[in-house]
């Protein structure tokens, strides 16, 4: 067993946990944050993306013992105070899901990405969230909700494409 | 999926390593960005007993420039390598290779050591490795040596490192004036691996090749120097129809894997294709 103090949300949390617990399992089962999905297990699809010291990273293949002394956001982390992300927002405004099974991963994983590119071009997107899939909708919407987040980010002034 | 149970310990310096390596023998195992072990070990096709964990070992990080050398940390990311400027400007085609592995978050997790000691048949590294004429830095109980990228790649996942031993620094040369150096890949379109890649350096002199390497990844088990199109390179000029003919003799001498992505027939053909793209675009690059 291994005890570990890991900062979730701005929560900190001391826990014993087996050497071999994944990160993605910590947050769901012992620290009931079940926003953070499996998709595929594999370390393909992103359903599983949270933010460890500042970078994403694949919480199926990351261990939580590494984790011991680290600060996690995940996606119940965006609205602390209530009021939606500005990623969040997007996603809502431009419809950027269906079923929502990946919106997590996704939301997380592009939250890395504009802190490295905050004025993306589609195409940066589209490179920037390689590491997620989603089944549901074509991609398009998703593009077009970062593309909103990043706007209202840098202070422009956005307004929902369907208002 | 959930590994099969073993005792994790973390390392902060490459001397703790070695410790904890000679204490828990052949059964313990580096992890370092964990992207090809860990999920190795969730299909259980890896069961260490012990996970010594090199993430935090400082001294395997650092990225310098000395003379006519390039030399990377072991542990250093991806992400780390991709947006050095350092990297950028002495030897870019390693830059623009891990540029290209995965995605953010492989990028933001896997390292230029991990991907070296574990030698996957579709790595990229590999082929820019050998093509740069590399070495790396291994240090074990027994203290330290050198191995250089021609002697690195033994066999599929098999490299010559001994069990005790740890790479820490990754070494390769400073692009120089007169020389070029590019990675061309066929990438698996989800995961980004290469189906082939092939990376080319050429160094030229009074607008003629002096010397060449080209090496093949994705392709075989291992990544693999192609002798009979750098012979072909030397002495020409390095121009479209001097490329075509060199990359056309690549890939005839080397052992290929089929899959259901590609089959052996197809790699064999992309070979010859993507050694034609490296080579002119190294060559474009010697020209200036
Ligand atoms: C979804 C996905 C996509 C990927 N796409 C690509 C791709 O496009 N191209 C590509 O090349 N790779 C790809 N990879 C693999 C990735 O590059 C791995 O990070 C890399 O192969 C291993 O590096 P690591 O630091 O993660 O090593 P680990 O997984 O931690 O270790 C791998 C092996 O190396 C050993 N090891 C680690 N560090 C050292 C050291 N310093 N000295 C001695 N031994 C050491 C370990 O003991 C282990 O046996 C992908 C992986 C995933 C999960
Ligand atoms: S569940 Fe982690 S990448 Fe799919
Ligand atoms: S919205 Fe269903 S998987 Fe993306």
């Amino acid at each position: 067993m291994a005890k570990i103090t890991v900062t979730v949300n701005g929560k900190t949390h001391t826990s014993d946990v087996e050497d071999r617990t994944l990160l993605v399992h910590y947050l769901r089962e012992h620290l009931n944050l079940t926003g953070t999905h499996i998709g595929c297990d594999t370390s393909q699809c992103g359903a599983c993306v949270v933010v460890v010291n500042g970078k994403s990273v694949k919480s199926c293949t990351t261990l939580a013992a590494r984790c011991d002394g680290a600060s996690v956001t995940t996606i119940e982390g965006l609205s602390p105070d209530g009021q939606l992300h500005p990623l969040q927002e997007g996603f809502w405004e431009c419809h950027g899901l269906q079923c929502g099974f990946c919106t997590p991963g996704m939301i997380m994983a592009a939250t890395d990405l504009l802190a490295q590119t905050p004025n993306p071009t589609d195409d940066e997107i589209r490179h920037g969230l390689e590491g997620n899939l989603c089944r549901c909708t074509g991609y398009h919407n998703i593009v077009r909700a970062v593309q909103y987040a990043a706007a209202k980010m840098r202070g422009e002034q956005v307004s929902s494409p369907n208002a | 999926m959930i590994p099969a149970a073993f005792q994790y310990v973390k390392a902060n310096s490459v001397a703790e390593a070695l410790v904890l390596l000679q204490q828990h023998g052949e059964d313990a195992k580096l992890v370092a960005g964990g992207h090809s072990l860990l999920p190795a070990m969730k299909l259980r096709l890896s069961q260490p007993t012990v996970l010594i964990d090199i993430a935090a070992a400082n001294d395997l990080k650092g990225i310098a420039v000395n003379g006519n050398t390039l030399s990377i940390g072991a542990g250093e990311t991806y992400h780390a390598i991709a947006s050095s400027a350092a990297v950028k400007r002495t030897c870019a085609i390693v830059a623009d290779c891990v540029g290209q592995i995965g995605d953010i978050q492989v990028r933001n997790a896997g390292t230029i050591g991990g991907a070296l000691a574990h030698a996957d048949p579709a790595a990229d590294l590999t082929a820019v490795f050998l093509a740069l004429g590399g070495s790396v830095s291994v240090a074990s109980a027994s203290g330290t040596r050198q191995i250089a990228a021609d002697d690195m790649f033994v066999a599929m996942l098999t490299t010559a490192l001994d069990s005790g031993e740890i790479i820490t620094t990754v070494h390769v040369p400073v692009i120089g004036a007169g020389q070029g150096a590019s990675y061309a890949k066929l990438k698996h379109p989800a995961s980004r691996y290469a189906i082939v890649g092939v990376a080319a350096m050429v160094s030229m002199s009074g607008g003629k090749i002096t010397s060449a390497r080209v090496a093949v990844t994705g392709a075989g088990p291992q990544a693999v120097r192609q002798t009979a199109t750098e012979q072909a390179l030397i002495g020409t000029d390095g121009g479209d129809a001097a490329s075509k003919a060199a990359a056309s003799k690549a890939g005839d001498d080397m052992d290929y894997l089929g899959d259901i992505h590609a089959s052996e027939e197809y790699r064999r053909a992309m070979v010859k294709v993507y050694a034609a793209r490296a080579i002119s675009a190294a060559v474009a690059q010697a020209r200036g």
